[in-house]
């Protein structure tokens, strides 16, 4: 993938802000946005609004990965979550603060600015969420 | 809408298969189901191939004429089409093969599956197999494939005790059953301890709950049911063929414990046969880890949601059960290569509808169903076959 | 005059930490004689997935979460850094894009050794005063490296600070900023090289105390105090013992540099150091306290600051973020073997 920048670039706002979006038919919030709403398909064309979620969540299912891609190899082993952000919308994405063993379903946590992945040594770099455990 | 039957199968050796290349294991598969047939050439009038990823595995794209091409049909000028559903691809080209004759569009199609996955390195392989997974919302941001289905398992057990001793047991009888199939990978039993105590995968799938790497090839020649036996005195009808699509990533399923696809496939299949689950006698599910069977045999109706983990020690699904699943050792045992699961899930059903089953024979099987998932549940076929 | 300072602030830490004394026992040195030393008896160390960006975002977010502006009002942002992550491709659009201020805006990443931060505090402060900008983020944050059995592996560690500068809303005050700049080789990093060199102890006399010293004789000319006057003072912490050392040379006494000095619970946080301490009082101090701040950067230069807190600081929401304390307290030991997977000692392709 050396060099193919672009689709990693559109989605920055998703990646470092989670900007969903919202029908604006009957108010469903979708993360990543959606082109149309699923129940109002038709009537939602034109009428999807840009929301920027608030990053808080409850871990729905998780795992603990121990054998991972090259990109992620450092890392082993890690978590891995199933979140229900607050607006609706689950999310995939790693579990990072805390110790594995303290990973649990219906743990709350909130979104965190991490480096994702990198395309090599010379290539660029992706930020984007991981999610950590609500402090306090 | 007429009916279909199978009226030749063909299989490869499953495992590492180092001497033998895409072509070799296509062209080995197809040729055995054509002479088991007794077909010739100029009787065929379509082929559908199901490969997942022939592209990144082999570098190659454009397989339906290759296949057509390496089987010695480009002279013909046949129609040949790769059908792609991750790891469903090979359940969706019996579904496309059966639905062109059923249509009358063709009276006679030859169907395969294949996948040659040891042509490229261990991690490019396990990186290929998650693109079956949402590319840009999961597997970017670090989840693997057997990370989705274990985050299931863990839902699974969360939500309904289903316990890692019951996973191992879908394991422990899959191997068992392998170890009756000549052509199996795995032709070895296992212990329970063996599987508790394998390498941890992605917590709590270890890697006796996965489906190993594996190449080979399957194929099945169909024919409009009306002109079966005057090719085989042992034909099979496919008396319905179901299937279903979901949403790609896991995270956006309705429950992350049940796979709609399945659901939906599975009701349409029933529907089409008016038969229930109770009529089915075996079952070839699509296993790709332990956990998958369990929520299979939940999905498909065989046993109440949430107790699918009971059905190994409750005598279900085993050899001598109420409702053998997997009888060909499954995934688990057998071997996953990718495109061609779902033609070898058909061979099975139709050699144990045969009574050619040897060791693995389930007594008096008169109907049976295969079911074949892509990804984590976005793609799924269920196919019901009668002996006729 | 108009009131120009700080809106808001926001810092950074690693939870990892990794011990002086297990450092040492690698290289087969006396932990405890180093610690005491250097004044440090642990270092912060990032995760394998956190870099400049990521920290520079984090204190950057804790400084708008504790005040009420717009993003889109934030007219500049300057991030300094030894350690960007890019060598081309600047650190300050990842920052601006990650907290809403872009497109309407003026970045520039900053290289000046440890004082960059501040050299961006000063940049900012000029623009608000010009009417360039309303709000300006300065940001100074390192994930520094030091060389596998050098005397820095001591103190090299991660983390960093952000400020909000501004005209309203000021929290605290920048009465007077003064530089005292020369060209001094006490510490650099050709490009290029993955770990820096240094002139042993030249590194001390000629370089960092004798800029410091100046900078801070010439602000408090300018200003007309004396550290009498001041509540906290900060000074750039690359060890324990030289920012005591020059408190005590100026005349200020180890209870008004006290709150300030971390560098012997995190280490030396480079670009990060001077604005993490100034984050540190921040935390704690009351409308009226005055704080002397001058940072230190080799190569060589000194950046003074003559702050005074405003009544505005009680209503800014300061436990809205983690304080430098809490963070501090919130970590996680390695030992060596992970430290050098984490800090890519282990480089292979």
């Amino acid at each position: 993938m050396a060099g193919g920048v672009a689709r990693f670039w559109r989605e920055i706002p998703q990646r470092y802000n989670i900007i969903g979006n919202k029908c604006g038919s009957c108010e469903r919030v979708f993360f990543p946005p959606r082109e149309a709403c699923p129940h109002c398909r038709r009537k939602s064309l034109g009428k999807m609004e840009d929301m920027k979620l608030s990053g808080k969540g409850e871990i729905v299912t998780y795992t603990i990965i121990h054998v991972g891609p090259k990109a992620f190899e450092e890392q082993i082993p890690y978590p891995v979550a199933i979140i229900k952000l607050k607006e609706g919308p689950r999310i995939t994405a790693q579990i990072v603060d805390c110790d594995i063993d303290d990973v649990k379903i219906g743990m709350k946590v909130e979104n965190t600015f991490r480096r994702i992945q990198e395309d090599g040594y010379t290539g660029a770099i992706y930020y984007g969420y991981k999610f950590k455990p609500v402090t306090g | 809408m007429r009916d279909v039957a199978v009226i030749g199968v063909g299989l490869t050796k499953f495992g590492e298969l180092w001497d033998r290349s895409f072509r070799q294991l296509i062209t080995e598969a197809g040729s055995k189901a054509i002479l088991d047939a007794n077909i010739g050439g100029k009787d065929i009038d379509a082929m559908y191939i199901g490969s997942m990823s022939s592209g990144r595995f082999v570098g190659q794209e454009h397989v339906g004429a290759l296949v057509a091409d390496a089987s010695g049909f480009s002279h013909l000028n046949i129609p040949a089409t790769r059908v792609e559903g991750a790891c469903a691809s090979g359940g969706l080209a019996v579904r496309e093969g059966y639905l062109s004759i059923a249509s009358g569009m063709n009276d006679m199609v030859v169907v395969g599956g294949v996948e040659k996955m040891n042509d490229v390195g261990g991690n490019f392989a396990t990186e290929t197999l998650v693109t079956a997974a949402d590319q840009e919302w999961e597997a970017f941001f670090g989840v693997t494939f057997p990370g989705l289905y274990a985050m299931i398992a863990k839902r699974h057990m969360h939500e309904y005790g289903t316990t890692k001793e019951q996973l191992a047991q879908v394991a422990v009888k899959n191997h068992a059953n392998g170890a009756l199939n000549p052509y199996a990978q795995y032709q070895r039993e296992i212990t329970l301890e063996q599987a508790l105590n394998a390498t941890m995968v992605a917590c709590p799938l270890g890697l006796l709950d996965c489906s190993p790497v594996t190449d080979g090839a399957a194929s099945v020649v169909l024919c409009a049911a009306e002109k079966a036996k005057d090719f085989t005195n042992k034909p099979v009808k496919i008396i319905a063929s179901g299937q279903g699509s979901d949403t790609l990533a896991l995270h956006s399923r309705r429950d992350i414990c049940t796979l709609d696809a399945t659901v939906h496939a599975a009701k349409m299949a029933y529907k089409q046969a008016n038969l229930t689950p109770s009529d089915i006698d075996l079952a070839e599910v699509h296993d790709c880890f332990t956990i998958a069977e369990i929520c299979a045999i939940e999905d498909l109706g065989f046993v109440e949601k949430g107790q699918g983990g009971k059905a190994v020690e409750n005598k279900i699904t085993t050899l001598d059960g109420s409702l053998p699943v997997n009888t060909s050792g499954g995934l688990k045992s057998k071997g996953h290569p990718v495109g061609a699961t779902g033609v070898a899930q058909i061979v099975e059903v139709v050699q144990q509808l045969q009574g050619e089953s040897d060791k693995r024979q389930v007594k008096d099987a008169r109907i049976g169903m295969a079911h074949n998932i892509g990804g984590s549940g976005a793609t799924c076929t269920v196919h019901i076959l009668e002996a006729m | 005059m108009r009131d120009i300072g700080i809106v808001s602030y926001g810092s950074y830490i690693p939870r990892h930490r990794i011990k002086t004394e297990v450092i040492a026992s690698v290289w087969g040195k006396d932990g405890a004689t180093i610690s005491r030393g250097l004044g440090i008896n642990e270092k912060s160390v990032p995760s394998i997935d956190q870099d400049t960006a990521t920290i520079s975002v984090e204190a950057a977010r804790s400084a708008l979460k504790r005040c009420a502006i717009d993003p889109q009002d934030i007219g500049a942002i300057y991030i300094g850094s030894e350690s960007h992550p890019y060598a081309v491709k600047p650190t300050g659009t990842i920052v601006g894009e990650a907290i809403g201020a872009t497109p309407d805006l003026m970045v520039a990443d900053y290289e000046f050794a440890c004082k960059a931060g501040t050299a961006g505090v000063q940049s900012c402060i000029a623009l608000v005063k010009a009417d360039m900008i309303k709000y300006g983020l300065a940001v100074g944050a390192d994930t520094s490296q030091a060389a596998p059995g050098d005397a820095l592996e001591f103190s090299a560690s991660a983390g960093g600070a952000a400020l909000l500068m501004g005209g309203d809303n000021v929290v605290a005050t920048i009465n007077h900023t003064c530089s005292f700049t020369t060209d001094t080789p006490d510490f650099w990093r050709r490009a290029e090289r993955k770990y820096p060199s240094h002139g042993g102890r030249f590194t001390g006399t000629p370089a960092y105390f004798k800029h410091i010293t100046s900078c801070a004789t010439n602000l408090m000319q300018k200003v007309d105090t004396k550290p009498e006057d001041y509540d906290y003072a900060i000074f750039h912490q690359p060890n324990g013992k030289f920012p005591v050392s020059i408190a005590k040379k100026l005349g200020f006494t180890y209870n008004q540099i006290k709150q300030g000095l971390i560098v012997p619970y995190i280490g030396n946080t480079y670009s990060g150091a001077s604005l993490v301490g100034l984050a540190s009082v921040l935390d704690v101090a009351k409308p009226g306290e005055r704080i002397f701040l001058t940072s230190y950067g080799s190569g060589a230069g000194s950046d003074g600051f003559d702050i005074t807190v405003t009544d505005k600081i009680a209503e800014l929401a300061r436990d809205n973020a983690p304080t430098v304390a809490q963070m501090i307290e919130d970590k996680e030991y390695v030992d060596y073997g992970t430290y050098a997977k984490l800090t890519d000692l282990l480089y292979w392709e």
